[in-house]
This record gives structure tokens, sequence and C-alpha cells, in this order.
């Protein structure tokens, strides 16, 4: 499956343990970051695919007016479980748990992060939150029907099984915050002799900054849940207005964690284009310092936006307006990055490999996503749209035009470094094109529906919806296609894929300076870093350089 | 990071036992001023309370008093992030 040596006499990190065990064992007991990143990938790319699946058939509901294939309730609990499995599973944990994981250290010149049995750990509580979000479908009470938000008052009077999903959301919380715990000490600590703050790639940037929000955010996530719990349980009158609680406490609290975890989700990503871009330009990044800053200002500013998810609770006039600038606001350090990409694209020679392709087609949709977000983020507006499908497509093209699609654009351009195989490259041009036709039938419908008043998580809708509701369904089709494509040529070329080469790509970032797949320790011995992170000048000295 | 230092790391025993002495004082002023009626100033005065008691925990039993400044930086970063929450917080709850 794997390329028997990565190097002639040179042993890859799956072909050596770091146990005394083999097999089976060698991969569960491993604390290889590699490995690790490798076990989140199986696991977090099978959970994508239930929730694509989930996906499909909510889509085949709302194909026709009324009943198509299932009860409302079956409806409720679908796209509850699709929010849930799709942003804790998933999205939260995507990036920064597979390609973190893997890259992390051997972009800093490391041998591993500063506490790898931590790292094993962190994988378990991540398997074992997962295994209770499928527990909690089958028990006596029936799955969570309350949205991925949990709601209250609804999520303390639903008989369903909110307390222990939630638990699973509580318990994936530690995972994340370990996962943070580590990722800083190692940026810390752990980088090779001359790798200067600013010499780090711009995804270390961004995997650092992701790992702040990760240790500051999610501990209030799991306060919250905790007191969802206890209030569901005991009745105490913390967030229930029946028992004099506040309701929008909730929110606060939900957002104040569920808001920064947006840029959980798209921080890595822009890490990853700003990997992407320079390599397939042949030329340095523009304004790395801007970048690197607009990382740390987005996860700072970040934390100050959330009510604006609250516009129309009940919340103060007062925090309306300031939640509204706020807002606004975070947009600056996010256009900083577009425009940054967009210029170290100008003059560049531009190789429009399948990693750039993906790319564009993120710059594209992530733009859509971004200003469609100030759109909701204006108080006018937003009492107009707010809890329409048009806050349902923003979403989407956000998270899954933004995070979605760079979490495919890293796979195909870490593939052949992870795996030391090479896919079918028209396959995956193929690939992209579909997902970008799916993608924007799928979900640009929404907005339009949005606009006209169609409700989000609404079984049954008014006839004058239907032609747009059945567009998008056929878009659901086609984007779903690509991606069950996709998994298909990748798993392929796992077993008869041609061999990849070190450096496949003309990548000068450390990884693509090792052999492919990686050795075990990456490094035969720690690396002095003389250059910049996207200076090319080094391919011609670089040993496996193209 | 170092642990050598392990004398000055913790400070004295005398230091220990008067800063565990004075969280219980700050418990019981809690406890006695939760039975006053200070109208709006309640939850300020408590907030403020629970604060300073932290503010012993963190630098006395967590050490960070005695630690490199790169931790004293992470300490504010994060407690800097929890009072602008708190603020923020404050503008929907004090003008609702």
């Amino acid at each position: 499956m794997i390329n028997e040596a990565a190097n002639p006499g040179e042993k890859s990190f799956y072909q050596v343990s770091t146990n005394k065990h083999t097999g089976i064992l060698s991969w569960l007991l491993t604390v290889d970051h590699k490995r690790i990143g490798i076990m989140y990938l199986i696991a977090i790319l099978s959970f994508f695919l239930v929730g694509v699946v989930i996906g499909l058939f909510m889509r085949w509901e709302l194909m026709f007016p009324g009943k198509t294939i299932m009860e409302a309730q079956t409806y409720n609990t679908l796209f509850t479980l699709h929010g849930v499995i799709m942003i804790f599973l998933f999205i939260i944990p995507g990036l920064p748990a597979i390609f973190g994981n893997f890259f992390l250290p051997i972009q800093l010149g490391a041998k591993d992060v500063a506490f790898p049995r931590l790292n094993l750990l962190s994988f378990y509580i991540y398997v074992i939150g997962a295994i209770l979000v499928l527990v909690s479908l089958f028990l006596p009470g029936g799955p969570i029907d309350t949205g991925w938000t949990f709601y209250i008052p609804y999520s303390i009077r639903t008989s369903t099984n909110v307390s222990m999903a939630i638990f699973a959301a509580f318990i994936l919380g530690f995972s994340s915050i370990l996962t943070g715990i580590n990722f800083v000490t190692t940026v810390h600590r752990l980088r090779a002799p001359g790798m200067t703050w600013f010499r780090m790639p711009l995804f270390v940037w961004s995997t650092y900054a992701t790992a702040w929000i990760q240790i500051i955010a999610t501990p209030v996530i799991g306060i919250t849940i905790l007191l969802v719990i206890i209030e569901r349980a005991f009745g105490v009158g913390i967030f229930d207005p029946a028992l004099g609680g506040d309701p929008i406490l909730f929110q606060h609290l939900f957002w104040i964690y569920s808001h920064p975890a947006v840029y959980i989700m798209i921080l890595p990503a822009m890490g990853v284009v700003s990997e992407i871009i320079p390599t397939f330009s042949r030329r340095t990044i523009f304004g790395y310092k801007q970048i690197a800053y607009s990382s740390l200002a987005i996860a700072f500013v970040g934390y100050l936006v959330w009510a604006h998810h609250m516009f129309t609770s009940g919340m103060s006039d007062t925090s309306r307006w300031i939640f509204s600038l706020l807002t606004f606001i975070v947009a600056l350090p996010s256009g900083v990055k577009i425009f940054n990409w967009v210029a170290t694209m100008y003059k560049g020679s531009i190789d429009p490999q399948v990693p750039f392709l993906w790319v564009m087609s993120f710059i594209f949709l992530f733009s859509i996503g971004g200003l469609t977000g100030l759109v909701v983020g204006a108080l006018a507006t937003d009492v107009h749209l707010h809890d329409t499908y048009f806050v349902v497509a923003h979403f989407h093209y956000v998270m899954f035009g933004g995070t979605g699609t760079i979490f495919f654009a890293a796979l195909h351009y870490w593939f052949p470094k992870m795996f030391g195989k090479m896919y079918n490259k028209r396959f995956a041009v193929i690939s992209v094109v579909l997902f970008f036709i799916g993608f924007n039938m799928l979900y640009f419908p929404k907005f339009i529906l949005g606009y006209m008043g169609m409700p989000r998580r609404y079984y049954d809708y008014l006839p004058e919806f239907a032609s747009l509701q059945l567009v998008s369904t056929i878009g659901s089709w086609i984007l779903a296609g690509a991606i069950f494509f996709v998994v298909g040529y990748l798993i392929h070329a796992l077993y008869k894929g041609k061999k990849a080469t070190a450096n496949p790509w003309g990548g000068v970032t450390l990884e693509w300076h090792i052999a492919s797949p990686p050795p075990m320790e990456n490094f035969h011995e720690i690396p002095t870093i003389t250059h910049e992170p996207y200076d090319f000048s080094q391919l011609k000295e670089m040993k496996y350089g193209e | 990071m170092e642990h050598n230092n392990t004398e000055k790391h913790g400070g004295s025993y005398t230091t220990l036992v008067l800063v565990w002495i004075g969280l219980l004082a700050l418990t019981s002023i809690t406890v006695t001023v939760a039975g006053i009626s200070l109208g709006q100033y309640t939850l300020f005065v408590a907030l403020l309370i629970a604060a300073v008691k932290s503010g012993f925990v963190i630098n006395i039993f967590m050490h960070i008093k005695f630690e490199e400044p790169i931790f004293k930086v992470f300490i504010a970063v994060s407690g800097i992030t929890l009072f602008v929450i708190f603020l923020l917080t404050f503008f929907d709850f004090i003008y609702r």
C-alpha cells in the first residue's frame, strides 16, 4: 500500500514502530505525531462521510413539498445530527488534528510534538466523545432533536437524549484543549535552530493562533454544557425562564465559545492557503508579517463578536450595535489575507496544479461567504434574514466552501508527502470542477430562498419555494458525487498510485526537504534554518528538489 | 523549563500558610457580603473578591509569580480576554 522504502535504504514512519508492538497495536499505541495524524484522518473522514450521507437524506426529503421520505421528527433529528457531526467531529478538529499533527512539527524542524503521549490521549478522548454521540442515538428517548446549537428552553424541555449528546461535545472539548496546549508548547519550545518566529511557515502561525482559541474558548462551552445538564436534571433555574433563569445567558455562553470556534475552523484553512499559493506561484508570499499578524488579530477579535448571532434574541439595543460594529472590524484582517494571497499570485509563475485549483475554488466561495457575512452582520438586514436559509447558505459558504474546500486542498497538496503515492491528476481536476458546480447549485439557491423568507430547519415549505429546493437537491447529488469520487481515487492511489517523489510540487518549507513518506522522527539531524520560509532560491540546493 | 531552584519556586511555608488564611478570610467576606443588600454593587463586590482570590492562587499556589515572563504573558492574555468577555456581556445585562 505504502512505499516500501521512502528512499533506498531508508525506512518510512510506516515501517518503524514507536513501541514494541507490530501490526494494528503499533498504530493504536503509537506516540508518533504522523501516525496519530493519519488515525485522525481516518476517523474524521469517516464521520465527514456520515455527515454527507445525512445531508443527502435531508435534501432528498426537501426535494418536494410535504412528506417525501421521512417524518418531521426524523428530519429534526437528522439536521441536528448533521450539525453535531459536521461541527464537532469534522470541521473543528479537521485541519489542526490531521494536518497540524502531521506537519506542524515537521515545518518547525522538530522530531515530534512537545507532549507525544498527551497527543495520543487527545485522539482517544476524541474517539470516546464520538462513541458517546453514537450511543446517544440508540438509547431510550431517541436521538437529540434540538439543532446543533442546543438552544434553551427547548433543549431542557425535549425528552430526547440531549444530556448524553451534549456531554459528548463536552468530552470532545477536552481533546481540542489538549491539542491546543500541545501545539502552543511545541511552537514555543521545539523550533529548530534558526527557526525564528518570522521564519515559521504561515500554516504554523495560523495553527498557533488556532491553538490559543482552543485553549481559551473551549472551557466556556464545557461549563455551559454542564449547566444545561444540571438544569435538565435538577431544574435549578439558571437558564429556564419558567424557573427565573435567563435563556439569553445560555446564548451568550454558547456563542462565546462557538463563534471563536468558527475561527478554530477557518484559521488553519487560511494557513494552508498561505502554503499552497506561494508553492504554485513560485513566488514568496506577499506581506508575510501582515498575514501572520492578521491570524492573531482574527483570533483575538473573533472573541468579541459572538453576540451577532443574537440580534433578534431580545438582548439590549446597546449590545446589538456594539457587536455589529465589532463584526465589521473582524472583516478587516480577513480582507488583509485575501488581498495578500491575490498579490502573491500577481506576476507569479503560476502552475495550476490540483491543490491550487482547490484554493481558487476556496477564494471564490469564501469571498461569497465572507461578504454575505457582512449582510447578516448588519443589524437592519439581519432582522429580515435571521433564521432563514440565507444564514444556512452563508454558513455553508464560509465553513464548507472555506474550511471544507481547503480540507480537500490540503489533502491533495500533502497526500504525496503523507503516503508516498501520487493520485490520478485528471480525476482530481474533474472532481474540483464537479465539486464547484455541485456546491453552488446546492447552496446558492438558499441565499435566494432565505431572502424570499424560507426559514431554516423547516421540514415543509410553501409551493413557491419548490423549484429552487429542487435545484438545491440536484446540486447535493453532484456535490456528494464529487466527494465520493475524491475519496475513491485517493484510496485507489494508496494501492495503485505511482510512487511520489519527495518534492512533487517544488515546495520549499521543511516537509519538502525530507523523504516521502517521512522517516520516523522526521529528520536524521535537526536542521539549522537559514532561509525565509518561502525563499524559492533554495530549490536549487535542496537534496530532493526537482 | 528548568526546575533547579526549588526553594525559590514555591515560596516559604509561612507565605503559603498566610495566603491560605487570606483565602479563607476572603471566603468568609464573600459569604458575609452575600447576606448584606448592596443593590447593584452585589455582583461587582463578589466578582472583585473572586478576582483577588484568583490572583493569590495563580501567583502563589500555581507558582506563576516565580516563573519566566512568557508564562505571565500567557496568563495575562487569558485574563484580559476573560475581562473583555465579561465587559461585553454586561453591555447586554446592564442596558437590557
